[in-house]
């Protein structure tokens, strides 16, 4: 990895310079209840709209790499003939201008399932090869546990990746184009005195991580405690909304309807992207349901992420950011869920 | 200037070959149901031939292997293949009418235009089964993925040795495939059939599959020889009882093969809909040993 710096001011110069492209960044949205400032990720069309210095997203990145419907295939259907049309809606290069580890780490893990091995789906891939991503480093929030998921720093899956020095930018540089876009700016190589602040910028940060998450042994456990109890507790109060999988960053699972046109004279093939919690998602053909209770429902989810794709893929398809907590109707946090299976009783 | 013209990776005439690229993710191959016919009040048996010949001849598929088929507008939908895998794009479907797709299929003439995708999953290992005794069991529609691999081992008979049908259906009228049994009995297959409740006509045993299988163990003498491979297919309750007594007569889990349902909207492991803990149902099934399916959580 390169690493250079450039001047504080010289951010707008980087925005113009990208520009010309579709630019998507954090930007405010409104304020919540309490007066706090929402972001969204959103095109941006000026660099004052930009604010890179963002918390937390509400949704994450992941609308514009996985829609929440999007079409798979049309058909024009004549006389008990068809033909198949397939749109892979691949858009022209995006620049996603801010993002933090936690959703860098989160597009990682889903080119693990969509864009390998057996099937890759090219709506997915087409998308994320042509993205050019620009990461930030974040100030922890108090609902972040990217710490204990290992995903609060990451090393691959961006273009550079920003860290405000104060006066500068300290950049790291994974792929040749952003070398060349760098090329333009008065970047210098960083000094030791810049080296001396990235570690204790760093040291900073790392001591903000408030929210934890016993992650030892956890798919161990998780298999032992199938059987438990206190996923019944938690199952009473989970409302099986899908708000959780709604924010989540990773959650990738769907349904496909097909729909035929008023005229009768073309089909879509629709996509739209579903949760496990929701009450038919294990239903089969003939109403038999596999999860037909809240609570067997949570649990896997849970043991999807924290168990089965650890077992599939050596990571959790959990990345820290804490949404589905911030996001859930009946206020159920991972950390809570995962301490509460580990100590075998619900709090209070 | 345009510092970033990263290619469009996937244009779009590359969606005409299959596999090894991107674009076989929506291709499907059109199909054509050439003959319907009605086994029961609900299943009907659909003859689908692949359109195009070229492709008709190349497409293979081994036993237990599902394809999905697409009536465009109404829906897509995993169906076990029924015929043999020597037949190649000339499938035999069998579906129960119990939903949109299914409704819908079921009310279509010949010559309807159907689209096809797959081979999908995992097999039934027919070639490991030679030079052994099977058992195949089966329970209500259970009897339609099991016909692929019976099919496969009837056309090369003399390879193996006992083969025992045990099929259970809730009353006789929903007994599937009746015209072919005696097809089967004549390649020396021991066919037992019961039923939940008789029928004036019905002169055969009333009870459940495990009676049957009870008494193909005993004369076993409740220990069946290592060369011995059982598949079982039906509804989730009856995995258990049956696998369990097959264990209990010594047989070794991973000689024993189940085919399990989920409801699939992808086929490709994508969708998650089909998903067992870190296993998707229509990559590393639907097809699995019982030791497989013993280390799942909520598998059956």
């Amino acid at each position: 990895m390169l690493f250079k710096v450039f001047p504080r001011d010289q951010l707008e110069i980087l925005y113009d310079i990208l520009a010309g492209h579709h630019l998507v960044g954090p930007q405010i949205i409104g304020t919540d209840r309490n007066g706090q400032e929402l972001f969204a990720f959103d095109y941006i069309h000026s660099f004052t709209e930009l604010r890179i210095d963002f918390t937390s997203t509400v949704h994450s990145l992941k609308s514009f790499v996985l829609p929440p419907r999007e079409n798979l295939s049309s058909f024009a259907l004549a006389n008990n003939d068809w033909e198949k049309n397939v749109d892979l809606g691949i858009y022209k290069p995006h620049v996603f201008f801010g993002l933090h580890p936690c959703d860098i780490n989160a597009l990682n893990k889903l080119d693990k399932v969509l864009t390998g091995p057996v099937y890759p789906d090219p709506f997915y891939t087409g998308k994320r090869k042509n993205m050019f991503i620009i990461g930030v480093n974040c100030i922890p929030q108090p609902w972040c546990f990217c710490k204990s998921m290992g995903t609060d720093t990451v090393l691959s899956g961006f273009d550079m990746f920003l860290t405000d020095l104060g006066d500068k930018y300290f950049v790291e540089i994974q792929s040749a184009t952003a070398y060349d876009i760098l090329m333009e700016l008065p970047i210098t190589e960083p000094t030791d005195e810049d080296h001396r602040r990235f570690v204790q910028l760093m040291d900073e940060r790392n001591s903000k991580f408030t929210c934890q998450v016993d992650n030892s042994d956890l798919t161990k456990i998780l298999d032992l405690e199938f059987q438990s109890p206190v996923w019944q507790e938690w199952g009473k109060r989970c409302m099986s909304c899908g708000t959780c999988a709604n924010v989540c960053p990773t959650c990738y699972c769907y349904g496909v309807t097909e729909h035929v046109d008023l005229d009768l004279k073309s089909a879509t093939k629709q996509k739209q992207l579903y949760s496990c919690n929701l009450i038919d998602f294990a239903m089969v053909s003939g109403g038999h349901n596999f999860r037909p209770d809240s609570a067997s429902r949570l649990k896997y989810r849970y043991y999807h992420k924290h168990r089965g794709f650890q077992e599939a893929y050596e990571e959790a398809l959990c990345v820290g950011c804490g949404r589905c907590g911030q996001a859930c109707l009946a206020g159920i946090t991972v950390p809570e869920v995962i301490d509460s299976v580990r100590r075998q009783e619900v709090p209070k | 200037m345009n510092k970033l013209d990263f290619v469009d990776v996937l244009p779009a005439r590359q969606i005409s070959t299959r596999k090894s690229d991107l674009s076989s993710f929506e291709y499907s191959y059109r199909a054509e149901i050439t003959n319907v016919y009605g086994l029961t009040n609900t299943e009907k048996l659909y003859q689908i031939r692949i359109v195009d010949s070229d492709q008709r001849h190349q497409f293979t598929f081994k036993p237990g292997q599902f394809v999905m088929l697409e009536l465009p507008g109404i829906g897509e939908g995993p169906f076990s293949i029924s015929s043999s895998p020597t037949r190649h794009g000339d499938l035999e479907l069998c579906i129960r009418a119990v939903g949109n797709l299914t409704n819908f299929l079921s009310r279509v003439p010949r010559g309807t235009l159907v689209g096809i995708s797959g081979p999908f999953g995992t097999s039934f290992p027919v070639e490991d089964m030679e030079n052994s005794d099977l058992i195949l069991i089966a329970g209500g529609l259970g009897i339609v993925p099991l016909r692929a691999p019976l099919f496969s081992i009837l056309e090369n008979r003399s390879r193996y040795k006992q083969i025992d049908i045990i099929y259970g259906a809730r009353n006789p009228s929903e007994l599937l495939f009746t015209y072919q049994y005696q097809m089967w009995r004549q390649f020396d297959i021991n066919l037992e059939i019961i039923v939940d409740q008789a029928d004036e006509k019905w002169q055969g045993p009333v009870g459940l599959i495990t009676e049957i299988l009870k008494h193909r163990l005993e004369a076993a003498g409740n220990n069946l020889s290592s060369n011995t491979y059982a598949i079982v297919c039906g509804p989730p309750v009856m995995f258990h009882f049956v696998c369990d007594m097959l264990i209990n007569a010594q047989l070794p889990m991973q000689k024993i093969f189940v085919s399990l349902e989920r409801r699939m909207h992808c086929g490709r492991g994508k969708c998650c809909r089909c998903n067992i803990g870190a296993t998707y149902t229509c990559l590393s099934g639907p097809v699995f040993d019982y030791w497989s399916v013993l280390n799942m959580k909520e598998a059956i």
